[in-house]
């Protein structure tokens, strides 16, 4: 009777510690990422210089979540994120659309054609004298090589082929140009970052550069980076994109969000990218 | 039919006379006088705040959800306390009862660029929204809090001494 009743303390204590604290007290801010024991992921360094005046150190989102989390990222085997890779894999090869084309057609291999890419988006496309997003990219690929549908920014299938490209540069340095072509849309990224929105008037600064090692109720706040995306949530256990990260941190300002894979996300998404040049891509990293 | 707009100033006079009875005619958010320092001396509605509905307030999410940004011992019963905003508990001592007004209806003017939110203002947002849904807002807004309901917290934030 007794073990019965500390046991059920015990479970409800954890509970209560899991969905209040979401890391905070438990979070290893000293923690280091090594990924199946042998890839050691950079999660703190110096900020890129376009940074330097605002920040010390910027520090990946990993560094903020309990430490039950942040161990899901430390092996593939226990990465729920990989099993959506694993699907992604088999899309990789799959013919769709009314060419006759896989990815596979034009790429081959994704270990070797995929190399590095995830670590330089948004990136300019000189062909198409735009900026392109990963998504934007996989999406051109689909509608103009392909002759297939575009994938649905925020959806399943999109998250997870994001998360097969992505974890062919893990290790590897955020590296995405701000300057020539791309400057204007980078500017009007900044220009976002800093915005007041919504009726609690709150700018993505405030939380994530200005508070970010502080608790906002049981949230523990991290730099909002994105070199983590896509990220793999135990809260709704699916990939969730940046872009719809993006739409829940501006709801929650009591704001009117952009549209997921709108103009202005896309420089939104640029710009932060940018914040975290010289973090390694994590892809498809584990949060709560 | 010929009556109808007749009938209409009726109700509205009669609403008019309602809420002034009810709520002693709480100033509107765009009307609050503010002095220099970012106080509000006078009472938004002229009724004595309630210090029990006041905690309610605080630490309720929909409602002020105050302590997601500050700790306050009194509300230690209801986890969990940000870490954003200062500790509160000796803010009976350390304010009256017009500074935390003011600091409640519009905390910017008190501390220019905080990152606390304006409770009673209803307009100069940027891109506001229909509460927490992300949508558009579908007519003008409330205030986050109402004239009463910043009396109340008024009240209970006095008792922490
Ligand atoms: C009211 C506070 C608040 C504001 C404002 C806010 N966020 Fe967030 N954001 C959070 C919280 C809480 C989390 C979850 C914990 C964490 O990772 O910080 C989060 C997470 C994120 C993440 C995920 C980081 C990761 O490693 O998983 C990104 C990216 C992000 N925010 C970007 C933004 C951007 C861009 C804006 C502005 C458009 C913004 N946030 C505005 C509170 C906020
Ligand atoms: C998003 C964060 C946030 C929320 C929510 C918030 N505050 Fe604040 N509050 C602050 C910050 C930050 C300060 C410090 C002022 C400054 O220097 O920016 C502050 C200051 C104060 C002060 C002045 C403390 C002193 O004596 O100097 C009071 C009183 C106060 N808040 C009460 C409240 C109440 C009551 C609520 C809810 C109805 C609330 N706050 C909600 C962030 C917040």
């Amino acid at each position: 009777m007794n073990k019965l009743t500390s046991t059920n303390t015990l479970v409800a204590l954890a509970l209560a510690g899991g969905v209040v604290f979401g890391g905070a007290a438990l979070a290893d801010v000293d923690g280091v990422l090594t990924i199946n024991g042998e890839l050691e992921i950079v999660t703190k360094t110096t900020p890129p210089a376009h940074l330097a005046d605002n920040l010390d150190e910027i520090v990946s989102g990993w560094v903020y979540r309990a430490a039950e989390t942040q161990e899901l990222q430390m092996d593939d085997f226990d990465n729920p994120g990989m099993l959506f890779v694993d699907i992604a894999q088999d899309d990789w090869g799959t013919v769709e659309g009314t060419e006759g084309k896989s990815c596979a057609t034009c790429h081959d291999n994704v270990e070797d054609s995929m190399a590095g890419v995830r670590a330089v988006y948004p990136k300019w496309n000189d062909e198409a004298e735009e900026v392109r997003t990963l998504a934007m990219q996989i999406n051109s690929c689909r509608t103009e090589r392909m002759g297939a549908e575009p994938l649905k920014i925020t959806k399943g299938k999109m998250a997870r082929m994001e998360a097969l490209i992505s974890v062919q540069s893990r290790g590897m340095p955020m590296n995405v140009a701000i300057d020539g072509p791309v400057q204007a849309m980078w500017e009007q990224g900044k220009e976002m970052y800093y915005t007041r929105t919504g009726q609690l008037e709150l700018s993505c600064a405030n939380c994530h550069e200005d508070s970010y090692g502080l608790h906002i109720r049981s949230d523990f706040l991290s730099q909002g980076q994105t070199n983590g995306f896509p990220v793999y949530r135990l809260k709704n256990a699916k990939l969730t994109t940046a872009h719809g990260r993006f739409k829940g941190c501006v709801r929650d300002t009591r704001a009117e969000t952009y549209k997921p894979g709108s103009a202005a996300f896309n420089a939104l998404e640029l710009y932060v990218a940018s914040r975290g040049n010289g973090l390694s891509v994590e892809g498809p990293s584990v949060r709560n | 039919m010929k009556n109808t707009p007749l009938t209409l100033v009726a109700a509205v006079c009669a609403v008019g006379v309602f809420s002034g009875a009810a709520m002693a005619n709480p100033v509107a958010p765009g009307a609050v006088a503010f002095d220099e320092d970012g106080a509000v001396a006078i009472s938004l509605t002229g009724v004595a705040g309630d210090a029990v509905n006041g905690a309610k307030i605080m630490r309720t999410k929909s409602l002020g959800n105050c302590i997601s940004c500050h700790e306050v011992t009194a509300l230690a019963e209801f986890p969990f306390h940000g870490e954003i905003g200062p500790n509160l508990d000796s803010t009976g001592d350390n304010r009256n009862a017009a500074e935390i007004r003011g600091i409640l209806t519009n905390s910017k003017n008190t501390f220019p660029g905080t990152m606390m939110p304006a409770y009673y203002k209803v307009d100069g947002f940027i891109r506001p929204g229909n509460r927490y849904t992300g949508k558009a807002p579908e007519g003008p807004l409330d205030p986050l809090l109402s004239a009463q309901q910043i009396e109340d917290v008024v009240a209970f934030l006095l008792t922490l001494k």
